[in-house]
C-alpha cells in the first residue's frame, strides 16, 4: 500500500494533478486535462490523465463517485496521513508509573 | 468558408426545444417535419440571428448512446457558447435549476462552466477576455 503511494507521488505530473483536485473538489476528466493543459501548460492527452488517475486511485489518493451520467475525480489525503505517521511518533508522556 | 450548421443530439426534440430557447435563450430558426415525428429543428443566437445554427438532431441512431455515455462520463462538453460573463449566466440558469459538472473557473484568462442541458448533453459556456 505505502508502496503504491510513494510511486504514485513520485511523478510531477500526478503531483500537479492532486493539488488541483486539493483546490477544487469533484472534477470530471475533462476539467482536469483542462485544467493541466490551461493553467499549467501541460500537453498531455486525454489517455495519459487518465492513466495518472488510474495510478493514484490505485494508491487510493484518488476517489471516484458517479453521480448520474457523470464521474468525478476527489482527492483522498488519508494514505499521506499514515506516511508520516510512521516515522512521527507523539510524544511520549512526562510521567509513566 | 465558414461555419454554418452544427448539429448536437437531443433525447427528445421538443423538450431540447424548450431548453435552447426558454432556458439558454436561442431562438427558433427553421423547424420542417422530416419524417414521423423528426423534425429539421434549428437554433440560432438572438445576437448573430445570420450565424451558425445548432441543429437539435434527434439520437435515435444506434452508435450516439455508447458515443454520448462515454462523453458524458468523462464530462467532455459537445458544444461552447460564449457568455459575456459566466458567473452572472451560471447563477442565473441555476436559478432556473439547471445542473452544472463544472462551476465557473478562471483558467489563465478565461472563465469556463459547464452545464447538463437536459437532452443528453454537456455545454459548456465561456467568457473570454
Amino acid at each position: 500500500m505505502a508502496d503504491d503511494v510513494f510511486k504514485a507521488l513520485a511523478d510531477p505530473t500526478r503531483r500537479t494533478i492532486l493539488d488541483e483536485l486539493a483546490e477544487s473538489s469533484g472534477q470530471t476528466l475533462f476539467e482536469i486535462c483542462t485544467r493541466l493543459s490551461m493553467k499549467h501548460r501541460l500537453g498531455i492527452s486525454r489517455q495519459a490523465v487518465s492513466q495518472h488517475l488510474a495510478v493514484l486511485e490505485a494508491a487510493g489518493l484518488v476517489e471516484t463517485r458517479r453521480e448520474g451520467r457523470y464521474k468525478f475525480h476527489t482527492l483522498n489525503p488519508a494514505p499521506l496521513k499514515r506516511i508520516t505517521e510512521r516515522w512521527t511518533r507523539p510524544d511520549q508522556p512526562e510521567s509513566t508509573p | 468558408m465558414r461555419i454554418r450548421l452544427l448539429s448536437v443530439f437531443v433525447d427528445d426534440q421538443e423538450k431540447a426545444l424548450r431548453f435552447y430557447t426558454d432556458v439558454l435563450g436561442f431562438v427558433k430558426k427553421h423547424d420542417v417535419p422530416i419524417s414521423g415525428e423528426d423534425r429539421w429543428l434549428t437554433v440560432v443566437s438572438p445576437e448573430d440571428p445570420d450565424g451558425a445554427e445548432l441543429l437539435l438532431e434527434p439520437a435515435g441512431h444506434p452508435a450516439v448512446a455508447p458515443y454520448r455515455e462515454a462523453l458524458a462520463k468523462d464530462g467532455i462538453p459537445l458544444a461552447q457558447f460564449a457568455v459575456a460573463d459566466v458567473q452572472a449566466e451560471f447563477e442565473r440558469l441555476r436559478g432556473l435549476g439547471v445542473a452544472f459538472t463544472q462551476e465557473p473557473l478562471e483558467m489563465g484568462g478565461v472563465t469556463t462552466a459547464v452545464l447538463d442541458d437536459t437532452c443528453g448533453n454537456l455545454i459548456q459556456i465561456i467568457q473570454q477576455p
